[in-house]
């Protein structure tokens, strides 16, 4: 019997896990796919939103500002790549430049700090190569950039040195509430816990009826990116966003922490949580669409293109509450969700306090990680030394990243353990470069096959039926 | 100090090593990556590998082990497993493996042979879900031929590069079914030979002009739509078509890995995405060499050994003070033809220009102008883009000029 069990692996249900995971309770959490962070955190904008997109006085105003404001720190913590690159949204004529009054009040009324109304020349001294037309911008300097796939890892990682227990490849199918506790139910078995924090993203409103909550639906707004080579993110140092318009943010250009350029998303209302297809016409537009914010984006540099899923909720605002006793809802959490991610986890906290669970602080939890990136940020000379402890630092495995067969095998034995080709990729960047895994997927297919224990047919891209060969060759079976 | 590092123990790597050992260089490393010489030889196990060097028909492993036995018998000494991070243009080379850690070593000359990577699929702007089974062809063939695993077994290829087509044979062999090979040009990018022997002795159909939108699949992929391409190699979406299938193969052209120059500011050509170098294969950045596929992708292996002598000739000369500096011809091209290598000539010596052309052109002549007056005319039936062709200008062509003029002209 747990205390609670938290149904979801993403940003946010990490986010609550470490939080959680500081205060004497056992915990668990749960995700339906091979791995954490598989959903909306692995594919969306990375960006913390200073906070003056949403309406004051929703909860999205209030925990995006307070997210912001913790995600620094959050990030120091836990060894992730953070940048407060500050954000630029731009305008082409007089009817965005009202628009971005409105924001700009809007802003202010959020308490969103150093907000400011740029002409077009003082955007260019900020960003030379600011698009053609743009003649005006909002200039928010507390916009940041941050891995969320990482920070999602790296929560989870912390939450688990604290004791939370990962079961991944569990989906909840079934919820029965047993009096003073839950049974949440899946093929796997079975999960016994007195609260439930439902993060399920996509499907958190499947979740929500399972406990026989009705009052609130999840629909999926598919968003297309492009993913440009390292050597195409100084193009711009802002997140650059177009003026807002009622299907969202619109088309950024955004450099990423780790040097490339992303651009995106698209916005397309859709009914198929698991349609993730990119659309084969989207490259024709997008880098276009792009070209007006951003000036001289070369458009031979695509490393990849991806879509993802945001969960929007059908209250038009986040949906935090709790319909049933020790049951907490955590849905509709699409952008600002990433940026708000802190602030969701002290919120919920206080929920629960709320609601009179006994809260007690353990006497020394583990609040800090290692970085999975601290050989790769290191010196020379440390590298040398931790080298010479472990040769596996020594040798590079993924050429176009520079990523050592040591940092591999840490991300396939450090919780949340990667246990498939993607899950190395987002903990390490193999596989992540311009070859796109060409030249070191059949390396990590070893490294994996012989860390698992497993034969090569059973090392999957993703989990599921993902495998990467089907036998052997000379086999009778082809 | 070494006088001569060489970054990559392929074929371009170790030809350049022995020649440059030939010439009179002894104080010699080669740097590899992998775990033995021979690079991306070493997964080719088909034959037709050596028929200009040998006069025979090798396998891959059998041609670089012709080269890296010549290594092994001069002593020249080879760290295997390491892998080069950085090069300054005071030639200091930055290497890391796990025996030395990460170390440097201040070289006299440098030549850089570290190869090429395929085109990946985030580059070719495929539409569709992102399920497993997409892979390069060079992937699937390490996989077969190396791991001994099979990536699939119905198979689409998109691109008609010489792997693809040698992947094609070689699925086949193995039981797989080939459903089809999609070029999205209106010719192959492959050697006409491999047309033959890999797809039309196995009845494989070959689409030109087609390309792939979309992938299928959840966790593993189900089918590709393809579609056949205007004459601005955008697709037609009357055309789409499904195709089922478990398994994408890429041989959509291949990219000289050339990263490690940013950091000497050695010029490269937009072209080749190679350095631009002289006759003796000397970039712009002083005592850097490049030569193989790291300076422009060849079709046959033979080519770039008899590059890696040439850059190796040529940085033992620079090593010994011996090279000589007596002219600056720039080579110029047309367009028809699309990039020559090298790219100038700084000393006055017989010269091969190796080049190729942007299309299949029937009935032309090549023309080679010494400023505007033509020394040269060689009448060529058929050229086509999967093919390096190659000219000699004799030393004494080169007196008084300061351009050379590469031109495909149509015979009327």
């Amino acid at each position: 019997m747990y205390d609670i069990v938290i149904i979801g692996a993403g940003v946010v249900g990490g986010m609550i896990a470490r939080e959680l995971s500081f205060h004497k309770l056992g915990i668990c959490l749960i995700e339906k796919e091979n791995d954490v962070a598989t959903g909306a955190t692995k594919a969306n904008s990375a960006i913390v939103h200073a906070g003056f997109d949403a309406k004051v006085g929703t909860l999205k105003a209030r925990l995006n500002v307070r997210g912001s404001e913790m995600m620094e720190q959050i990030a120091t913590d836990l060894g992730v790549r953070y940048k407060r690159n500050g954000s630029l949204v731009v305008g082409f004529n007089e009817e965005d430049e009202t628009t971005l009054r409105s924001l700009l009040d809007r802003g202010n009324a959020n308490g969103v700090k150093g907000l400011k109304l740029l002409t077009r020349e003082e955007t260019v001294a900020l960003e030379p190569n600011i698009g053609k037309e743009v003649t005006c911008a909002l200039h928010a300097p507390t916009g940041a950039i941050v891995c969320p796939y990482d920070l999602a890892v790296a929560a989870i990682g912390n939450a688990m040195d604290n004791g939370v227990e990962l079961k991944c490849n569990f989906e909840a199918v079934k919820i029965e509430s047993r009096g003073e506790y839950y049974a949440v139910k899946s093929e796997n078995g079975e999960i016994l816990a007195k609260y439930i924090i439902n993060c399920a993203g996509a499907y958190s409103d499947g979740v929500a009826k399972m406990v026989g909550d009705d009052s609130f639906s999840v629909h999926p707004r598919r968003g297309e990116y492009v993913l440009l080579d390292k050597n195409c993110g100084g193009i711009v140092s802002h997140t650059v966003f177009v003026t807002p318009s009622k299907m969202g943010k619109g088309i950024l250009v955004s450099p990423t922490v780790d040097g490339n350029l992303l651009l995106g998303p698209t916005a397309v209302d859709g009914e198929d949580k698991e349609d993730k297809a990119v659309c084969p016409e989207f490259f024709a537009s997008i880098f276009g669409i792009a070209e007006r914010s951003v000036y001289g984006i070369p458009k031979n540099k695509t490393i990849t293109s991806f879509c993802g899923l945001r969960s929007v909720g059908s209250t038009g605002d986040f949906i935090i509450n709790s319909p049933l006793p020790r049951y907490i809802n955590v849905a509709g959490i699409e952008s600002p969700g990433l940026s708000a991610s802190p602030a969701i986890a002290e919120y919920v906290v206080q929920l629960l306090r709320d609601s009179g669970l006994n809260l007690e602080r353990k006497e020394s939890p583990v609040t800090k990680r290692r970085s999975m990136h601290y050989f790769r940020d290191a010196d020379r000379k440390t590298k040398n030394k931790i080298i010479k402890e472990n040769p596996a630092y020594g040798k590079i495995i993924c050429r176009c990243e520079g990523v050592t067969e040591g940092e591999i095998l840490d991300a396939i034995r450090i919780n949340p353990r990667a246990t498939d080709l993607d899950g190395v990729k987002r903990r390490t960047r193999a596989q992540m470069g311009r070859c796109q895994g060409g030249f070191c997927s059949p390396y990590i297919l070893d490294l994996l096959s012989r860390e698992l224990g497993i034969p090569y047919e059973k090392v999957t891209k993703n989990g599921g039926d993902s495998y990467i060969v089907i036998g052997k060759t000379k086999e009778e079976k082809l | 100090m070494t006088d001569l590092v060489i970054i990559g123990g392929g074929p371009a790597g170790m030809s350049a090593a022995i020649s440059a050992y030939e010439n009179g260089v002894k104080d010699i490393l080669i740097l590899e990556r992998d775990d033995s010489l021979g690079g991306i030889l070493r997964q080719c196990i088909h034959n037709g590998f050596g028929l200009h060097k040998f006069k025979e028909e090798l396998t891959g492993p059998e041609y670089a082990h012709r080269y890296a036995k010549r290594v092994r018998e001069l002593g020249i000494p080879v760290k295997l497993n390491t892998m080069v991070l950085e090069i300054t243009e005071d030639k200091r080379v930055i290497a890391t493996n796990s025996h030395d850690g990460i170390f440097e070593i201040q070289a006299k000359a440098i030549i850089l042979a570290m190869g090429c990577r395929e085109r990946a699929k985030g580059a070719l702007n495929i539409g569709g879900s992102r399920p497993a089974g997409v892979y390069t062809a060079g992937t699937a063939q390490k996989l077969v031929n190396m791991k001994g695993y099979m990536p699939g077994k119905e198979i689409v290829i998109l691109g008609s590069g010489d792997i693809g087509l040698i992947m094609a044979r070689r699925m086949t062999l193995e039981g797989a079914h080939v459903k089809a090979v999609c070029e999205l040009m209106p010719y192959s990018s492959g050697l006409a030979r491999n047309i033959q022997q890999c797809l039309k002795d196995f009845d494989i159909p070959l689409r030109l002009s087609h390309t792939v939108v979309a992938l299928h699949g959840g966790d593993r992929l189900t089918g590709v739509t393809i579609a056949r391409v205007d004459e601005s190699r955008r697709p037609i979406k009357e055309t789409y078509e499904y195709v089922s299938c478990d398994t994408l193969l890429l041989s959509c052209g291949l990219i000289p890995e050339n990263e490690l120059v940013s950091g000497i500011g050695a010029d490269i050509s937009p072209v080749t995405s190679g350095s631009i170098v002289d006759q003796d294969r000397h970039t712009s950045a002083e005592g850097v060499f490049s030569c193989g596929n790291v300076l422009h992708v060849h079709d046959l292996v033979d080519y770039v050994s008899e590059e890696g002598e040439i850059a190796g000739k040529g940085a033992a000369s620079y090593i010994q003070g011996t090279d000589v500096r007596n002219t600056d011809i720039k080579i110029s091209v047309d367009g028809k033809i699309r990039y020559s290598v090298p790219q100038r000539i700084t000393e006055k010596k017989d010269v091969t220009l190796y080049f190729r052309v942007s299309g299949v052109y029937k009935n032309v002549r090549v023309n080679i102008y010494g400023d505007d007056k033509l020394l040269i005319s060689r009448k060529k039936q058929r050229v086509a883009p999967s093919e390096m062709e190659t000219v000699k200008i004799n030393r004494d062509m080169l007196d008084n000029i300061s351009e050379l003029s590469l031109k495909l002209e149509v015979v009327q």
